[in-house]
């Protein structure tokens, strides 16, 4: 108990790590994954197969991996060099857009065929039919895989931490390194990460209402 | 062309305008792949000297030993996970409250745990008190590592079962009993066969999942694939530089061909179920871990429509971490 009185200045700095790092990642992962889910329902053959290389890739890469390649190969590439926190948000991001891809193209096929043929019959172009007609449809049945990628994405942020990014598994680590009861320190910082997960779930479940339409 | 709601068959001037996409998209991905490619040939990472470290006998048992060690982590982690999972999703169907509570409490708890905080814990606890749990030896790691894996992919296969026993049509269950069969005797000659066949590419993903997540044994230091390739690496200077990037190159294939594998196989029992005539709907194998609730892509009316709708039930769908 009072591993958390005493450092709570940690514990709170280690929490808003976990939680920035989580929201950016989910922005950034948001918008790559759903520009990956256009390029595997485009009719552009090669950017279909970039699609789905990538998808392949990062979804069949443990992510301590990913995290690796960026500290030590990715810097042999790029001469600019990027701070911890970048990085994780980075390696976060891109291997969480391949799961975002992948719900929100199997979010775009659950979208009768008939909208599209109306759409198109309209004289939409693939943008308008995409961006008006079929992604919003879309997005009602997305929300609840994404939901759960969310949820790993914040649990999957804890990796960062090993990689010394404050967070709140950074937190256990030095303080346990310290030796405080671990047992504790489990206890607090899994209560953390409740804390984030319950919120995402319930504002996921408030989204999912009031896009509720009936069908 | 029916295979996308998004476009019309291209016509003429259409097909002209792919062709054109097509000939940039492809220019510039092969930009990238050759810059890419450039700048690491310019670094010397594809000198043959680099290269060369693999064909020595002790780096290439070191990957070797790397991998088993990997795979002994991933069978016995496998392996208790699904004991485990039976073993909760069964009690969380349990008429007593009190078991049913124990068994939500504890798929809750660590399913909303990042596992490396459980590993973690695990490990120092091992640690801190090996001879007061009267523990011997120095296999900490492999404990904390195989322990935690089994703990949280437990609870997640707990939840994937609930998802399969919530498939079974009621009135099987109401017929069991009305012939007199006990609880034990519907939970294992009813439900959990029934569970199992149809959440079997399911769990099968969620196996990729676990086979992934030992890599997790790094920072815990613990000599899996992954620790193993990093040693390598920080060890072996070539040409005056650590070879990062042929090892990452190729631990990271070893890794995607075991995984993709895996992920092949729980596509294939997929394909083989959904053709049996059984009547039991067969959930996709595509990523359950992370998007359980998500139609199958392929096959939107299909028959997986059911047990993924049985899936989403579950609200909170078995999520993942690693």
């Amino acid at each position: 108990m009072n591993v958390l009185l005493d450092h709570f200045a940690e514990f709170r700095e280690g929490f808003i790590g976990t939680v920035w790092l989580t929201v950016a990642s989910s922005v950034l992962a948001l918008i790559l994954g759903v520009v990956l889910a256009g390029f595997r329902v485009s009719p552009v053959p090669p950017l279909r197969f970039f699609g789905a290389a990538w998808v392949t890739l990062f979804r069949n890469t443990p992510l301590t991996l990913l995290f690796l390649t960026i500290w030590f190969a990715v810097p042999q590439v790029f001469d600019f060099g990027f701070d911890p926190w970048t990085k994780a948000l980075i390696v976060l991001s891109v291997y969480t857009s391949s799961f975002v891809c992948e719900a929100v193209r199997s979010g775009i096929n659950t979208v009768p065929l008939g909208q599209a043929e109306a759409a198109r019959s309209l004289g939409m172009t693939f943008f308008q039919t995409l961006g008006t007609i079929v992604l919003p449809q879309a997005v009602r049945t997305v929300l609840p895989p994404l939901s759960s990628i969310f949820i790993a994405l914040t649990k999957n942020s804890a990796i960062a931490g090993a990689f010394s990014v404050t967070e709140l598994f950074g937190w256990q680590k030095v303080l346990s390194d310290q030796g405080f009861a671990i047992a504790w320190l489990f206890l607090w910082v899994a209560l953390g990460y409740l804390v984030i997960t319950f919120t995402i779930s319930g504002l996921f479940r408030l989204l999912e209402r009031s896009l509720e339409v009936a069908r | 062309m029916s295979s996308s709601v998004l476009y019309d068959a291209p016509g003429p001037r259409a097909r002209m305008r792919n062709r054109i996409y097509s000939v940039i998209g492809t220019l510039a991905i092969i930009g990238l792949i050759t810059f890419v490619i450039m700048r690491l040939a310019d670094r010397g990472h594809f000198a043959s000297e680099v290269w060369n470290t693999f064909n020595y006998a002790n780096v290439r048992i070191a990957i070797r030993d790397g991998i088993f060690t990997t795979l002994k982590v991933f069978a016995l982690a496998g392996a208790l996970s699904l004991v485990l999972g039976a073993l909760l999703a069964v009690a969380r169907a349990s008429d007593h409250r009190a078991i049913r509570w124990l068994a939500t409490g504890f798929i809750e708890l660590f399913r909303a745990i990042p596992l490396l905080i459980t590993i973690y814990a695990l490990w120092v606890l091992f640690l801190t008190y090996k001879s007061d749990l009267g523990f011997v030896g120095e296999n900490n790691g492999f404990w904390a590592l195989v322990i935690g894996l089994a703990v949280y992919n437990g609870a997640v296969q707990a939840e994937v079962l609930r998802a399969g026993f919530n498939a079974v049509p009621r009135g099987q269950v109401e017929a069991a009993y009305a012939l007199g069969l006990r609880k034990s005797q519907v939970m294992t000659m009813l439900l959990l066969p029934q569970a199992v066949r149809s959440m079997l590419p399911t769990i099968i993903s969620q196996l990729v999942v676990t086979l992934k997540d030992t890599s997790l044994g790094y920072i815990i230091t613990y000599a899996e694939l992954l620790y193993a390739a990093r040693q390598l690496a920080n060890t072996t200077l070539v040409n005056g530089q650590y070879i990062y990037v042929p090892v990452i190159m190729v631990v990271g294939t070893i890794y995607v061909a075991m995984c993709m594998a895996l992920s092949g196989l729980a596509t294939w029992v997929e394909k083989r179920g959904r053709r049996a005539k059984t009547g039991i709907a067969v959930a996709a194998a595509a990523e359950p871990a992370e998007a359980p609730g998500a139609l199958d892509p392929s096959d939107p009316k299909g028959p997986t429509v059911e047990a993924e709708q049985a899936a989403a039930k579950t609200d909170e769908p078995p999520g993942k971490s690693g």
